[in-house]
């Protein structure tokens, strides 16, 4: 806590960790829509959602090491997910589709299990990142610093968002995709190939996070092993945003990403990981009191 | 219903548990081989001691996970804060060696009753998948957090007192010790079952409003099977900290990676929900996971990945559920031919208690 004296004296730091939150929740938030996706559509709690977003990172890595220019790495890494995630879909998630909440989530903690200890073999357990090449910022006289990669990332997830609310919204598979998740069967008397928007729709959110893997590399670390803080962190800001808001979800990823960067810098790095999971546990507590007192009322 | 439960009326109808004789047989040798077996197999004492505590693990995550229907990927917590005071109690009391052994197992159990009686009513109020993830969240809080406390020894853990006497003597020992609190656990449980307690919590598993609706106090039964299992779970620390010699805040009290999402398949391999799956899934499991850890070297953890996915997505019934969609007649129960299709989906496994 001793770090409290210096947010005292000196305020300007407060203002470069709510910049640095704000810019990192955004990131979140891309994983977080694709988690609001597939649970919506599918009715699946993906607990692999991370997995993805770490190898997102390995794949946009190698692909700079093999001299790729470290910005297109991003839609390479987003186009071997979708692969990836399609191929995942015709294998295991498809048998997945009607089985209660609780075996998808195990089923998909055992992928998730899977894709990391794979990632380990690989690619070693070291942390790793991306050097984007790109300078840094300073304001307020180099006391606030910016890396412009951040930026970029911030950008890059603000396109991807709206490119992702003008598919659902406008292409013949995305109102698809909405209608399923309205009322599958209803869908599926009407014509729609549901089991192809599944695969659809499990690949786009895999592709989603691939991309957003790639700006983690860029903008953070990468290792095999923390691919479930981020599925916690998806999970969080869906269960306080909800399905598919995507503004609930944007605001929801900044005050993670906040509260992320005040925890860290207050309680040391030590303590983050434990940080992350007891908001998890606090929301979720927080969520059923709130209902339990909603059905007093209602008594 | 094309299942019904009647009582065995003639012995044309086979059953899969003998009786008589032959059955009091089979119990006196399979006790005479697990009462000798550290001797007989001298090498691997420290392994067979872990198969007790696995089927620990799987019989009492089954309290909630199969008996309840509350599926709790945090149970881990309550053995590793057992492990936790075990150690803390042998290295800060200056009593011999198995009376701060005693005690500190005394503390495990208690710190895990308050901890299930104090989490319990926050958490169980949510249902299905919000518990899941919910008691995902506290074991990985938990192991943090005891791995970045000095007063634990931090990320480097904390070393129990060390067992009196030759190492070959004390695996033998706590093997006996594990040994017996997984009979303790069974019999509990089987005992456990048959009450109106156990009826009360297949109630919930079946439809908790309903329960509700009856009048049963469903916030309290499900806190107290918590509290049941946080007890076993905390009493088995204590031991297992003593026969590694080191406890671990990731790798042994909280490896919520391994032993937590273990016991929750071992008790889904061999059947949700039924007394003698989780015991018949952990054995198989544990022989299973040791094959991969010999001969496997760096790809066993990948390969303990498959074996979760595909035993989750094409076995989901468990051993027990298979046999019994298979053979119903072995469970005491009338097959009506005519009607059996409308069953093809396995509803109703765990039915029978204790079977």
């Amino acid at each position: 806590m001793d770090n409290l004296q210096i947010l005292a004296v000196a305020p300007v730091f407060n203002l470069q960790l709510l910049v640095d939150g704000i810019l990192i929740g955004a990131v979140f938030a891309l994983a977080a829509y694709g988690m609001g996706l597939i649970w919506g559509v599918m009715r699946i709690i993906n607990i692999a959602q991370g997995e993805f977003v770490m190898l997102g990172g390995y794949v946009a890595l190698y692909a700079a090491g093999a001299g790729i220019p470290s910005l297109a790495t991003i839609p390479i890494a987003a186009i071997v997910l979708l692969v990836l995630g399609w191929l995942l879909y015709r294998i295991v998630l498809f048998r997945l589709v009607d089985k209660d909440l609780f075996t998808s989530i195990l089923a998909t903690f055992g992928l998730s299990i899977l894709l990391q200890q794979i990632a380990n073999q690989m690619f070693g357990a070291n942390v790793r990142s991306l050097d984007s090449g790109l300078g840094t910022l300073s304001f307020a006289g180099g006391q606030i610093t910016v890396a412009e990669i951040k930026l970029v990332a911030f950008g890059a997830v603000l396109v991807l968002g709206a490119a992702l609310v003008l598919f659902l919204k406008m292409s013949r598979l995305g109102q698809a995709l909405r209608a399923t998740a309205q009322n599958a069967a209803a869908a599926r008397i009407l014509g729609i190939d549901t089991d192809r928007v599944y695969a659809a729709t499990f690949a786009l959110n895999a592709a989603i996070c691939g991309a957003a893997g790639a700006l983690v590399a860029m903008t953070w670390i990468i290792h095999p092993y923390l691919g479930l803080t981020y599925t916690v962190r998806a999970f969080m800001i869906v269960v306080v945003a909800g399905l598919g808001n995507l503004l609930g979800i944007a605001a929801s990823g900044a005050a993670l990403g906040i509260a992320e960067q005040y925890a860290g810098f207050l309680l040391g790095t030590e303590f983050q990981t434990a940080f992350l999971f007891s908001v998890l546990v606090v929301i979720l507590v927080a969520r059923q009191l709130a209902l339990h007192r909603q059905r007093l009322y209602l008594k | 219903m094309s299942l019904r439960n009647l009582p065995s009326d003639s012995g044309r109808r086979a059953s899969l548990v003998p009786h008589g004789a032959t059955r009091i047989g089979i119990y006196v040798a399979l006790g005479v081989l697990v009462l000798a077996a550290p001797f007989l197999f001298r090498g691997i004492v420290t392994q067979l001691a872990f198969l007790w505590l696995m089927i620990l693990f799987a019989l009492t995550w089954d309290i909630l996970g199969g008996q309840m229907g509350y599926n709790s990927f945090g149970n881990i917590l309550f053995f590793g804060l057992g492990c936790y005071a075990a150690a803390v109690v042998q290295r800060d009391t200056h009593l011999p060696y198995f009376v701060a052994l005693a005690a500190g197992m005394g503390l495990s159990a208690l710190v895990a009753l308050v901890a299930a009686g104090v989490l319990g009513p926050l958490t169980l109020g949510m249902r299905g998948q919000y518990f899941a993830i919910c008691t995902l969240g506290l074991s990985i809080a938990a192991a943090d957090l005891f791995a970045g406390w000095e007063f634990v020894g931090a990320g480097s853990g904390i070393v129990p007192a060390l067992y009196p006497g030759p190492v070959d003597e004390r695996n033998r020992f706590f093997y006996y010790v594990l040994l017996a609190l997984a009979t303790l656990t069974f019999i509990t449980l089987r005992l456990l079952y048959r009450t109106r307690f156990g009826a009360a919590i297949n109630a919930i598993r079946d439809d908790e409003d309903k329960a509700e609706a009856m009048g049963l106090h469903t916030t309290r039964y499900k806190v107290a099977a918590w509290m049941i299992a946080a007890l076993f779970l905390g009493l088995a620390g204590g031991p297992v900290a003593g026969l590694v010699g080191f406890v671990d805040p990731r790798d042994l009290a909280f490896a919520g990676a391994t032993f937590g999402v273990w016991m929750v398949l071992m008790a889904v391999l061999g059947g949700k929900g039924t007394l003698w799956g989780p015991v018949i899934g952990a054995a198989i499991f544990h022989t299973t996971q040791e094959l991969f850890w010999t001969y496997l070297f760096g790809w066993q953890r990948v390969a303990m990945g498959v074996l979760i996915v595909a035993i989750v997505v094409f076995f989901p019934l468990g051993i027990m559920g298979w046999l019994r969609a298979r053979w119903p007649q072995w469970f005491g129960e009338v097959v009506d031919e005519a009607a059996r299709p409308a069953r093809a989906d396995g509803a109703g496994i765990g039915d029978e208690r204790a079977a």
